[in-house]
């Protein structure tokens, strides 16, 4: 079968990751062609460079390190990533398109805040989880509607709902942190089944979600037709506009849940800007190679992505190196991927 | 495929259409019989786009009427027409260059399986069949898993034309189905259109092309300033008599 190269799983360290040629036969190179000789073709490491990143990364922590490896500091490193692995799918789905949807922090932001606020007025855990997910999936709806019927570019129409919604949550919120107190969400956010916390497992099934999505219905196959070429997506009938619609719907009802997560994890409501989400799901797509221009790519790449920003932020804190420089080290590494990614096949 | 009747497959009748002041198309009338080949030849600007837009669905007329396989036409859209069996190959090659073969022959027809309103993509189904379409074609496109991206420009509107000659269309409209292409993929799309027509499938021909247009074609209407200014059955005529007729410099 093709298309799936998750089967790789957790390649070991100390060797190179296992030529996944399943899903290259018949394209590209001829076959009979080793290992070997792709380790020295540069498209190889461009296709593959999220997972060659985190490799080296956690080789280079490890050596520093001792803690690094450990089951717990793993475990916490599954947790940390998976709100930031949640904003990346949606952001996935919208960068396919040929899109990109700046507002996914902010949506988050605002979603945290309809939570707070329906939680605080004792509306219940359900119906708070249902709020932060309307609300949120509320902006990517319009983002959408905006894109595809205001035909405004993607980057304007996101850019002005990222300070409408970070603006909204601002008022609604009066800028104070609402303090959200369950034994529930605590739960949620402390426990799992044996290395895997609960978020972590929320982000796998999200992420497996979107691969079956992407790879085996039509919406998939019309959404990565909609990003490689719109004009041949509509020349055979497709309805591009709806495409574009349902990705931004997508992305912001996914921002909804990773506000959930986010208060589970913080234990309040606060109004606060989350740019960091934003930077790091756009850096962990890119990671994860999926081409700006759409219609390229697949979910297993932006997951890795995400995580090997969660390790690097992981490992710089491991090794007490002051918090202004995590900003500095993503950004590094999002410019040699975007570098990288020039020689990609 | 084959039609029933025995009439014309396409009859265009007094059809007119402006843009603004521009009169696109004024009193157009020509048929298209069954079976065959049909050219439809101008200068830049005769209309002989227009008139095609008219009958694809894109562009409505504004007078006259369309009678395709004997019924009068009112398309609303493309993708209407399209339903009733009319297939577009454009000059631009309207492929989707990240996606596989099979994935661009079903594209917007996906084959699915499933329970209900779940509903998953039938892979092996569509890759079987799309794997028989091809291996009708004359050209040798390579497996149907390889991505559009690496076809050359001829395997390409061989892919096109399997999927608008692949779904039981009735008739194919080919809009400048070689202007991008080299001398022997030209010969090679040539002999798929032939094909085409031989296998039952009327073709609509729009070329720039005389040598194509004589080749190929069974029937050749002239288009100018437009109107539809002649037709002839190219077995009854040279180039330089359709040449003449073009610019004007004979009248019918």
């Amino acid at each position: 079968m093709s298309s799936v190269p998750h089967t790789s799983t957790s390649p070991s360290i100390t060797t190179p990751p296992t030529p996944d040629t399943a899903d290259k036969s018949g394209s590209g190179t001829p076959q009979g062609d080793r290992w070997h000789s792709r380790l020295r073709d540069i498209g190889f490491w461009a296709d593959h460079a999220a997972i060659i990143g985190l490799v080296l990364l956690v080789i280079v922590f490890t050596a520093l390190n001792p803690v690094f490896l450990t089951l717990g500091n793993i475990q916490s490193i599954l947790v940390a990533s998976s709100i930031l692995m949640i904003l990346t799918v949606g952001q996935a789905f919208v960068i396919l398109s040929d899109g990109i949807d700046l507002s996914v922090a902010s949506t988050m932001t605002l979603g945290v805040i309809a939570f707070g606020l329906v939680f605080s007025q004792g509306g219940g855990l359900l119906l708070s989880m249902l709020a932060a997910i309307v609300a949120a999936g509320l902006i990517g709806f319009l983002n959408g509607i905006l894109v595809a019927k205001g035909k405004i570019t993607d980057f304007i129409v996101t850019l002005g709902s990222l300070s409408v919604a970070s603006g909204l949550a601002l008022v609604l919120s009066d800028g104070k942190p609402i303090s959200v107190f369950s034994v529930d969400l605590i739960n949620f956010s402390t426990h799992g089944l044996l290395i895997f916390g609960f978020p972590f497992i929320v982000a796998a099934v999200v992420a497996i979600l979107a691969h079956v999505v992407l790879f085996r219905t039509r919406f998939g196959t019309h959404l990565f037709a909609t990003g490689g070429s719109k004009e041949a997506a509509q020349a055979t009938g497709i309805s591009t506009a709806r495409i574009k619609i349902a990705v931004y719907t997508i992305s912001g009802s996914l921002a909804g849940i990773a506000a959930i997560m986010l208060i589970a994890r913080v234990g309040a409501a606060e109004p606060a800007a989350n740019t960091t989400f934003l930077l790091n799901s756009v850096a962990a797509v890119v990671l994860g190679g999926i081409s700006l221009t759409g219609g390229k790519g697949n979910i297993f790449g932006p997951i890795v992505g995400a995580l090997l920003l969660t390790v690097l932020t992981n490992g710089l804190t491991l090794m007490n190196v002051s918090q202004f420089y995590q900003p500095l080290a993503v950004g590094v590494v999002v410019i040699l991927a975007a570098l990288l990614s020039r020689f990609q096949k | 495929m084959t039609t029933t009747i025995t009439g014309p497959i396409i009859d265009v009748r007094d059809v007119s259409l402006s843009f603004g002041n521009v009169k696109a198309l004024q009193n157009v009338n020509l048929t298209l019989a069954p079976g065959e080949i049909t050219a439809i030849v101008g200068d830049n600007g005769a209309g002989k786009s227009t008139l095609v837009r008219c009958i694809s669905g894109i562009h409505r007329p504004q007078s006259g009427s369309i009678h395709f396989d004997g019924e009068e036409t009112h398309f609303r859209s493309p993708e209407d027409a399209r339903e009733k069996g009319i297939e577009t190959v454009h000059q631009n090659l309207a492929l989707v260059d990240d996606l596989t073969v099979w994935q661009n022959l079903f594209l917007n027809r996906e084959l699915t399986r499933g329970i209900g309103p779940i509903r998953f993509l039938d892979r092996k189904a569509m890759r079987q069949q799309a794997d028989r379409m091809v291996s009708t074609l004359a050209v040798n496109v390579p497996a149907v898993k390889s991505k559009v991206r690496r076809l050359s420009g001829g395997q390409r509107q061989a892919v096109s034309i399997c999927r608008a000659a692949g779904f039981s269309s009735k008739l194919v409209i080919m809009d400048e189905p070689t202007a991008a292409l080299g001398v022997q993929e030209t010969a090679k799309v040539e002999q798929l259109i032939r094909k085409l027509r031989d296998e039952g499938h009327p073709v609509l021909l729009i070329s720039h092309n005389f040598s194509q247009v004589m080749r190929l074609s069974d029937q050749v209407w002239v288009m100018r300033a437009g109107r539809c200014v002649a037709g002839r059955r190219t077995t009854d005529t040279t180039g330089d008599e359709i040449v003449a007729l073009i610019t004007g410099s004979r009248e019918q």
